[in-house]
């Protein structure tokens, strides 16, 4: 049986390498001074995507994301690794979107794309670290959700089988297609670029990029080089419910947080050293 | 993120070498096949770019999975399990990487299911796999192999196992025996021939990397009765017919995650390659050839790795206050190492330009007449090659020896310990400058380009050459040396003494090596200026060097050797 599968991509600041200038003074990410990357769970998501391709041949993974055009190249690099195509949802009404809005407008831009299987996104983004987008989704379309993924086992007779990572352990479970299932960073790690992929798809883009005669017409002559993008109302997204417009969340303020304390000092594993270790925190009023 | 491309711009300068533009519009026959493949490219431009963005694709793969497990598979290594390898599981994560990648058969032609590289920008790739782990290149590297069956099988062979290849199926060269190393004349292994025509092979071979490959080219005695290398022939052995059981694997003291094989071949089914009698005298030749600028592409890498572990150790390490590599002793070291390694790298990618051309003029003289200036060009960089293979690995080879010396030198004691990376690649150099023709055999090899003036008609070409005005007292200095090469020369051809020759010959293509490789540097350094440095560092070095040879030479009387003779 092959599948339609969906990926839930999203292009985000690398906050891993947090330089000096990382925020600006009103609190906000300086996207500027940060390189934008592959959301690294939303990776971890498209290697299962790509698993089950595989192991059902005929399977198509299209990726979806919500940005401006150029997160395009998030959409490209999903190609050059074996994804079959993809969607950039981008209209200045989705800016400011909450987690809500997000998952509003998402859901929609799926409704669009109509026939799926599977909606596979990571667990969460490493700029926001919600984890809510995938949930959120899986109720908007009112269907089963798998959180915490870190294997799809299997997609036979319209049943997944998942083993998931939780706080004890692993568990695997079951659930019937269509579904959501957000996958862990402990999954895993997406293969890499593929050198034929990445020639054939180098040239992929959304229509907004294409302001080179000579581009359009390339792309225009080869389909699959063509990434959809996608607005508002081609979605028919309810403006209300879209952007600023559409998100509860307000940011009061953010703070910069310094850890002042520099030293590690080891203890050893003994009852002597943990009480001297006790009555030091007692004394100085961490702890009691 | 880390990457073995990226961070290495002396591979971005080679790449971008005049030279290329030639060799990719033939590679690419004007991009004949833009509209026949999606990952063809439309033009030039578009073909660098996707070099460019591939070599990338290898510098991930390089820096952060085959570097990243190098120290496992070391320890680790592959085992023996009922007649076949289990490599280590590193050596398994690496080959599933370059797999997903689409990495192998690179330079064979897409009707195959290759990239349809030049060789330069695969041998790019080579030097960073090698960087990141040597005895990993082995495996990865013998998709070389392929190029044989290209260039000798027939069509239907080509179709099965050129594809095969190109989808991550590994190889190996099956030639050494017990008795037949350097002299593969001596080879033993049967292969009879069988009522249906096809082959069946039976006997031993020995030290074969990657022994337990899934497609092997076997080099074995076809002709009953025939004693030399004119009674072999080339075969194709394909590990799913079976008859082929791995007896034991090596313990070696590097490159320990490529598996040294001992095989027996048990009426093992086998297809011929070619024409019977020609599998040593031209089959294995090129084979050879090829191997030779992967070993010369593995010394680079190694080089490579062995300098910026010795600098990052310089800059780190403190003693009297101060960091080492402030002190001159240890600064030489790494100017003198830094620029060993950007001479070989010039000269391996100098050799594998003219590989290159003779390679895609060699094709193409398959799909139509070639006109008399291509003859022309196809012979002469064909001749280049020749010259160049020879004399790449073997200056290469020595220089990633003397680099990986003076890269545990620089850590002192610490790298006398297992706990830096520096012993595994002191280890794995050692191999280089043995296998596919010890350095010794490559100055054989060398030797009539400096008696036929091969080499020296090149350095003449570069003298020709215009350079910046500041550049003049270097090549002031390149001259004199060749002046000095070209005395040398005479003075040895003019003994008539052929075991004289031979005395001598090392010390005369290293002289030819030393200037050769200081002209291409002073061709680097007129694109970039970041070479300025590794020009005057080498060419101080050669000129030493070559004054050393000259003065051994100069002050020998022919009748000395017997003092060297046993």
């Amino acid at each position: 049986m092959s599948l339609n599968i969906i990926v839930l991509a999203k292009q985000v600041p690398d906050t891993r390498n947090v330089g000096k200038d990382a925020m600006k003074a009103d609190g906000t990410i300086n996207r500027a001074a940060l390189p934008a990357i592959f959301n690294p769970e939303d990776l971890n998501a498209l290697e299962q995507a790509l698993k089950l391709k595989e192991m059902y041949p005929g399977s198509k993974v299209t990726l979806l994301t919500m940005g401006p055009a150029r997160a395009a190249e998030i959409v490209r690099e999903g190609m050059f690794r074996g994804a079959d195509g993809g969607i950039v949802l981008s209209d200045r009404a989705f800016a400011g979107s909450d987690t809500l809005a997000t998952s509003y407008a998402l859901s929609a831009a799926v409704r669009k794309i109509g026939d799926f299987d599977i909606i596979i996104g990571g667990r969460q983004a490493i700029d926001g670290d919600t984890a809510q987008v995938g949930p959120q989704i899986a109720e908007k379309l009112g269907i089963p959700q798998i959180t915490y993924a870190e294997d799809i086992i299997s997609a036979d007779n319209c049943e997944v089988v998942v083993k998931r990572r939780i706080e004890s352990g692993v568990e695997t479970v079951k659930a019937k297609l269509p579904l959501v299932v957000t996958v862990n960073g402990s999954a895993a790690e997406c293969r890499p670029r593929n050198a034929k992929a990445l020639q054939k798809y180098k040239y992929a883009a959304v229509p907004s990029e294409l302001t080179d005669e000579a581009k359009k017409a390339f792309v225009e002559k080869r389909h699959y080089l063509a990434i959809g993008e996608w607005s508002a109302s081609d979605v028919d997204a309810d403006l209300a419910q879209c952007g600023l417009a559409g998100s509860p969340t307000k940011v009061k303020s953010i703070e910069n947080v310094v850890f002042t304390a520099k030293e590690a000092r080891r203890i050893e594993n003994n009852d002597e050293e943990l009480e001297c270790l006790i009555k030091e925190l007692i004394a100085n009023h961490t702890i009691g | 993120m880390a990457n073995f491309y990226n961070d290495n711009n002396s591979l971005k300068h080679h790449l971008s070498h005049p030279m290329m533009e030639k060799i990719v519009e033939l590679k690419e026959r004007n991009f004949a096949d833009a509209d026949k493949f999606d990952y063809a490219p439309q033009n030039f431009d578009d073909a660098m770019d996707s070099y460019d963005r591939v070599l990338e694709i290898v510098g991930d793969i390089c820096a952060n999975v085959i570097a990243e497990n190098a120290e496992d598979v070391d320890h680790e290594g592959p085992v023996v399990k009922n007649g076949h390898v289990d490599y280590a599981s590193g050596t398994q994560k690496n080959l599933d990487a370059c797999r997903k990648a689409g990495l192998m058969g690179m330079s064979m032609p897409r009707r195959l299911g290759g990239l349809n590289f030049p060789i330069t920008p695969y041998i790019m790739a080579a030097d960073m796999v090698s960087r990141a782990d040597a005895g990993f290149e082995n495996l990865w590297g013998l998709q070389d192999c392929a190029e044989t069956i290209y260039e000798f099988a027939n069509e239907e062979q080509k179709e099965k196992y050129i594809k095969r290849v190109c989808e991550g199926e590994t190889m190996s060269m099956d030639l050494t025996e017990p008795d037949a190393g350097s002299d593969l004349q001596s080879v033993m292994l049967k292969a009879t021939k069988k009522e249906d025509g096809t082959y069946v092979l039976n006997g031993v071979k020995r030290f074969i990397t990657n022994g337990d490959s899934d497609i092997h080219l076997v080099l074995a005695r076809s002709e009953e009765g025939s004693k030399d290398g004119r009674g072999l022939s080339m075969f194709i052995y394909d590990k799913r017919n079976g008859g082929v059981t791995v007896r034991r694997i090596e313990n070696k003291m590097g490159i320990k995650g490529s598996p040294t094989c001992e095989l027996v071949y048990k009426d093992a089914p086998a297809e011929l390659v070619g024409s019977t009698r020609l599998g040593l005298i031209k089959y294995v030749m090129a084979l050879m050839n090829g191997a030779r600028l992967g070993i010369a592409a593995q010394s680079v890498g190694i080089s490579e790795a062995a300098y910026r572990e010795a600098l990052a150790y310089a800059k780190d390490r403190k003693q009297f206050g101060k960091s080492i590599i402030e002190f001159p002793a240890v600064a030489e070291i790494l100017s003198v190492m830094k620029a060993k390694l950007d001479a070989s790298r010039a000269l391996l990618y100098a050799c594998s330009r003219f590989v290159d051309m003779y390679k895609i003029y060699d094709d193409i003289a398959k799909e139509r007449p070639l006109t008399l200036d291509e003859k022309k060009e196809q012979k002469y960089y064909s001749r280049l090659a020749d010259a160049f293979t020879p004399l790449a690995k073997g200056m290469t080879s020595e220089f990633c020896n003397q680099n990986t010396y003076d890269c545990i030198q620089i850590h002192g004691g610490s790298g006398f310990m297992k706990d830096y990376a520096c012993e595994r690649l002191y280890r794995d150099a050692r191999i280089t400058s043995i296998y596919e023709g010890t350095t010794q055999l490559q100055v054989v090899a060398a030797i009539r380009h400096v008696t036929t003036g091969t080499y020296l008609n090149k350095i003449r070409e570069f003298e020709a050459q215009e350079v910046h005005a500041e550049d003049e007292a270097i090549k002031n200095t390149l001259v004199f040396m060749t002046q000095q090469y070209a005395d040398a020369v005479q003075a040895v051809m003019g003994v008539d003494d052929t075991k004289y020759h031979d005395f001598m010959a090392r010390r005369l293509v290293e002289m030819a090596g030393h200037i050769i490789m200081g002209y291409l540097l002073l061709e680097d350094t007129q694109r970039n200026e970041e070479f300025r440095k590794s020009l005057v560092v080498y060419v101080k070095y050669g000129q030493a060097e070559v004054e050393r040879h000259a003065s051994f030479i100069g002050n020998f009387r022919p009748e000395q050797i017997n003092d060297y003779l046993y």
